[in-house]
């Protein structure tokens, strides 16, 4: 049973660290590509990022204004027991949104679509997201708890494509995605962009978030041929001439990643997702036994999550 | 290349000191800057309600932006990152607040178009500043001296209420429009669109179009 007191001070504690500190392997990126730029502009924009990552962390406060939309992915063993069920656990996760809402600071963005109401604390109706996966994982007892501070206005598009429309459309799509909302910098370039193909419209849209806002930078798909794509539009992407705030250079796309669904044998959906330069995103596992390993990869995307057939073997789960 | 030079500016600049500014100079605010987005907008234009600072004498710098901040208890303030907000969206405002504030600086996220800039900045002898990145909330929130006020925060909220902060040393920004109206985003776009078709080699447009993106009503949308 993993005791739900020490699930919502986890989630506290992570909300506090996506807003400030920027993951690693995104850093990484960003340092790579603050290298090679050299559009005078762009290069001073991505300079004054890498200053503000580190601004954040040596004051304690959001590396971003805007804070985003908070939202969590929770993965739980097959074994997990939370203490209290599911809707303590969803309690838990409301009351560390709004605790840390008040707490690092972060700006109450969330609002009623149409009565502009604020409850101040980004909690209200289907807000903070709260998305479940789950893990054969035999023999532990585990909650694995992300959340992803996701920028909200720009960057993000879908398409319905279709077979005809072949790799050109995608290719086509995604430019189109990268320059539209790369204009002026709206999506807060360069970014990790996830691209969903297939799936229904809504799993399409959810396949591409998860890619960019759950697998870390230098990850490829296993799909030799989807990790080679992968590459080819990180490199499509960077060739566009735009860089940070859509001045001229070369760095829009920090990684590319690509994640597929099956779909209706007519269709190809497609969806673009931007993880803006504040690519916020914190998690940790937590054990029954009160043990806490916090990182910043989420390592949502294992051989079960994606699985292609009905049954599961139980010796693959083991490993 | 040779990093863009850095300016100190005031927040009730004279036209001397904007006269002095190029497109791309990177600009630092010393002084009063107070935020007005949509709702402060609707509220002291379409409601008429009278505005709590005196404009633009203790400042001339209009902020387009959301604190991430909160009030404590006891009604002080807790100010973490400052980041602007999309400024295209606010454009129908402008006119009118430029009129009744006085402001010189409009400082936001992105700009807005050479269009806007000639219609309603270059008459009211105002400029763009942009923030960068445009992440750079933390460096900004350091620039934040004191939040000396929050007004029409019960009326409309922490993240749409008008925070005056006093700046000092605030940067950066980067100066995305003159005081002829000429535009860096625009500039920039148009060296971009000239290499554009390469990255668009081999690629196609989708078979089947969207409608509504245009006013033509009888497009058939496929081919
Ligand atoms: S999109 Fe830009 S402004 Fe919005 S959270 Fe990301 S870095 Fe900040």
């Amino acid at each position: 049973m993993i005791p739900i007191d020490l699930i919502q001070s986890t989630a506290e504690n992570l909300m506090d660290k996506a807003a400030i500190e920027i993951p690693d392997d995104y850093l990484s990126g960003l340092e790579a590509a603050a290298h090679v730029e050299d559009g005078d502009l762009s290069a001073f924009v991505l300079q004054a990022m890498l200053e503000n990552y580190k601004a954040a962390k040596e004051d304690r406060r959001a590396m971003c204004g805007d804070t985003g939309c908070p939202r969590w992915y929770v993965k739980m063993s097959n074994e997990a027991q939370v203490q209290g069920g599911p809707v303590a656990l969803e309690t838990a996760l409301r009351r560390a949104t709004a605790a840390a809402t008040n707490g690092v600071p972060l700006r109450p963005n969330r609002v009623h679509p149409l009565w502009r109401t604020d409850h101040d604390n980004n909690v209200g109706i289907a807000a903070p997201e709260i998305e479940y996966g789950f893990e054969p994982a035999p023999g532990g007892e585990w909650i694995d708890l992300t959340t992803v501070h996701k920028g909200g206005l720009f960057g993000t598009d879908y398409r319905m494509l279709f077979p005809s429309d072949g790799i050109e459309g995608i290719k086509r799509f995604y430019l189109d995605s990268l320059v539209a909302f790369g204009k002026r910098g709206l999506s807060c370039q360069p970014a990790i962009i996830g691209i969903g193909l297939g799936g229904s419209k809504d799993a399409c849209m959810v396949l591409g978030k998860r890619a960019a806002c759950l697998r870390t930078v230098g990850d490829r798909n296993p799909d030799p041929k989807i990790a080679a794509l992968e590459m080819e539009f990180k490199e499509l992407g960077n060739s566009i001439g735009m860089g940070a705030m859509g001045f001229v250079g070369k760095s829009m796309v920090i990684d590319c990643h690509i994640e597929v669904g099956y779909c209706h044998t007519g269709g190809m959906q497609m969806s673009v997702h931007a993880f803006c330069l504040s690519s916020r995103r914190a998690c940790a596992r937590i054990w029954a036994d009160g043990r806490v390993e916090h990182r910043t990869d989420p390592a949502w995307f294992t051989p079960y999550q994606r699985r292609e057939t009905v049954e599961w073997p139980t010796a693959l789960a083991a490993e | 290349m040779a990093p863009p030079a850095k300016i100190r500016l005031s927040t009730t600049p004279t036209r001397q000191d904007l006269e002095a500014l190029r497109l791309g100079d990177i600009v630092h605010l010393d002084g009063l800057m107070y935020t007005a987005r949509e709702g402060v907008y609707k509220r002291a234009l379409e409601e008429q309600a009278n505005i709590p600072m005196e404009l633009p004498r203790e400042s001339a710098a209009n902020f387009h932006c959301s604190p991430a901040a909160s009030i404590d208890a006891d009604g002080s303030f807790r100010l973490g990152a400052v980041t602007a907000t999309a400024s295209f969206r606010f454009e129908k405002w402008l006119g009118e607040w430029f009129e009744k504030s006085g402001a010189r600086l409009i400082v936001g996220k992105g700009g807005m178009s050479s269009a806007t800039y000639k219609k309603h900045f270059v008459p009211n002898g105002a400029i763009y500043l942009t923030t960068v990145g445009y992440g750079t909330g933390a460096l900004l929130g350091r620039g934040v001296e004191n939040v000396e006020a929050v007004h029409w925060e019960k009326e409309l909220g922490l993240a749409q209420a008008m925070w005056v902060l006093k700046c000092r040393d605030m940067g950066p920004f980067i100066v995305a429009s003159d005081l002829e109206g000429n535009c860096l985003f625009e500039r920039e776009n148009a060296k971009i669109a000239e290499n554009l078709h390469r990255a668009y080699e081999g690629t196609r447009p989708a078979v089947l179009k969207r409608y509504g993106e245009t006013d033509d009503r009888s497009d058939e949308l496929i081919g």
